[in-house]
């Protein structure tokens, strides 16, 4: 609880599996946390109210909109961006097939759609062509046109299904 | 975009966050934000405290209870959608809630936060009317019930008193075989509906023993068509029947805002009440016939 309403609170959030310490108001979202005091300024912000998807990161590997979360809510859960994605300086398969595919072209919305994509897959690899387009209906790309968003997800699936034996 | 200052506050109990609400001025709850947070960072709203639920216990789960599913008001969207209770039993509100925002707002978005919310084209304010819910209301003096009826004052206002908060939802079952559809339409699938149609049935030897269609997102709040479920009652199902019943829909009252004329609100309105009970109709099955009282 805060004394002042500008008052600025001890939190700890844990990022791609590394702990940061920080001292944020609690009107600071998860976003701009993440942003401007974890520096890790791969998570987007377009809309700032939870309508375009580019803030989208895991909470506790599930999807959340960064900007409708205040960073104080976030402390004891394990959070990931898209700086996590790459494994020892490789990039994952999903970012590979964005590159294959052409799936960005600015690359504004790009953080949101991998985290989103990357959760999708975690969760449902065989996720059916209408799923799979609802679901990332969620975030908004203003360049590509997303028929390429949705091959490279398709991509990415087809060849983690390959690396896994079944 | 961003919110103003608030004092943020995480009670760990209900009684907690009740002794906040009835202590602290122009203070809010806060539950999934998914609406309030924008609210907030749009500066719509602006509490002096917050009083964050989201580390209370007790508030979250589903579990069956004499006749009834009581959702906790903390429960997320997600956790309903999936359980299969509520598959299993109030189809309905499955159904009703893939249309719900998106995956990653109702990972965050509660059912409690959504009925105070009372958007009027929310799907669970229209879901919970169509299934006559009762919700669990606490404040200083105790738990006392609320029907989803005398929820709404007026546009987005519920009648919870300052120092009060919604605790749990309670749903009656409907009985096994009742069919029920839940028709939208949106600019794009997750937005608000611009309107809205639930229909529950529940057949008897080929005939409607119970009809309930609520619509949604025509006016300030739900808007159960009492006429047109007392119409159904007793006759066949068929296409002329639910025409004629999603007839009424012509002469509703309905609102004009800058996505949809009152006029347009109404035609949508009779196309997915119809589309609602046709669709509950073909799902529902006319239990076999009991020859005699077990």
């Amino acid at each position: 609880m805060t004394e002042a309403p500008d008052a600025t609170l001890a939190v700890i959030l844990t990022v791609n599996g590394e702990r940061h310490a920080i001292r944020v108001e609690a009107r600071r979202t998860l976003a701009d946390a993440l942003r401007d005091n974890c520096g890790l300024t791969g998570t987007h912000l377009g809309c700032e109210h939870g309508v375009c998807g580019a803030c989208t990161v895991l909470m506790d590997g599930e999807p959340v909109r960064a900007c409708l979360l205040f960073a104080v809510q976030a402390q004891g859960r394990a959070i990931r961006t898209v700086e996590g994605l790459a494994e020892g300086g490789e990039l994952s398969p999903l970012q590979r097939a964005f590159i294959d595919n052409h799936a960005l072209q600015c690359g504004y919305c790009t953080p949101g759609f991998l985290m989103l994509g990357t959760a999708i897959l975690d969760r449902d690899p065989d996720i059916s062509d209408e799923a799979l387009v609802d679901a990332l209906s969620s975030n908004i790309c203003r360049c590509t046109g997303y028929a390429n968003i949705v091959k490279a997800v398709r991509a990415a699936a087809a060849e983690m299904r390959e690396k896994v034996p079944a | 975009m961003k919110a103003a200052p608030f004092a943020y506050h995480d009670p760990r109990s209900v009684e907690e966050a009740l002794h906040l609400l009835a202590t602290l001025e122009n203070a809010r709850l806060l539950a999934g934000g998914q609406s309030l947070m924008p609210m907030l960072n749009m500066r719509v709203a602006f509490p002096d405290h917050l009083i964050d639920l989201n580390r209370v216990e007790g508030l979250a789960g589903i579990t069956a209870e004499g006749g009834a599913l009581r959702i906790g008001a903390m429960t997320r969207q997600r956790d309903i959608e999936e359980s299969p209770l509520v598959r299993a039993h109030l189809p309905l509100m499955a159904e009703a809630l893939t249309h719900v925002g998106h995956r990653q707002t109702r990972n965050r978005g509660t059912i409690g936060g959504s009925l105070c919310n009372l958007d009027p084209s929310a799907e669970l304010v229209a879901v919970a009317t169509a299934l006559d819910a009762v919700l669990d209301v606490q404040g200083p003096s105790g738990v006392r019930d609320l029907s989803i009826h005398d929820l709404p004052l007026g546009f987005m206002t519920p009648s919870l008193a300052p120092e009060e908060m919604l605790t749990a939802i309670r749903i009656p079952l409907p009985p096994a075989g009742h069919g029920a559809a839940f028709e939208e339409f949106a600019r794009r699938h997750g937005d608000y509906a611009i309107t809205s149609a639930a229909a529950v049935l529940v057949l008897e030897g080929g005939r409607i023993a119970r009809a309930s269609l609520t619509l949604g997102g025509v006016g300030a709040g739900p808007l159960r068509l009492r006429t047109a479920e007392a119409a159904l009652a007793g006759q066949a199902p068929s296409e002329a029947l639910f025409r004629e019943a999603a007839a009424a829909c012509g002469s509703i009252e309905a609102m004009s805002d800058p996505q949809a004329p009152a006029w347009y609100r109404r035609r949508l309105a009779a196309t997915l009440a119809r589309r609602a009970l046709a669709a509950a109709a073909s799902r529902a099955t006319t239990p076999a016939r009991q020859g005699s009282l077990a």
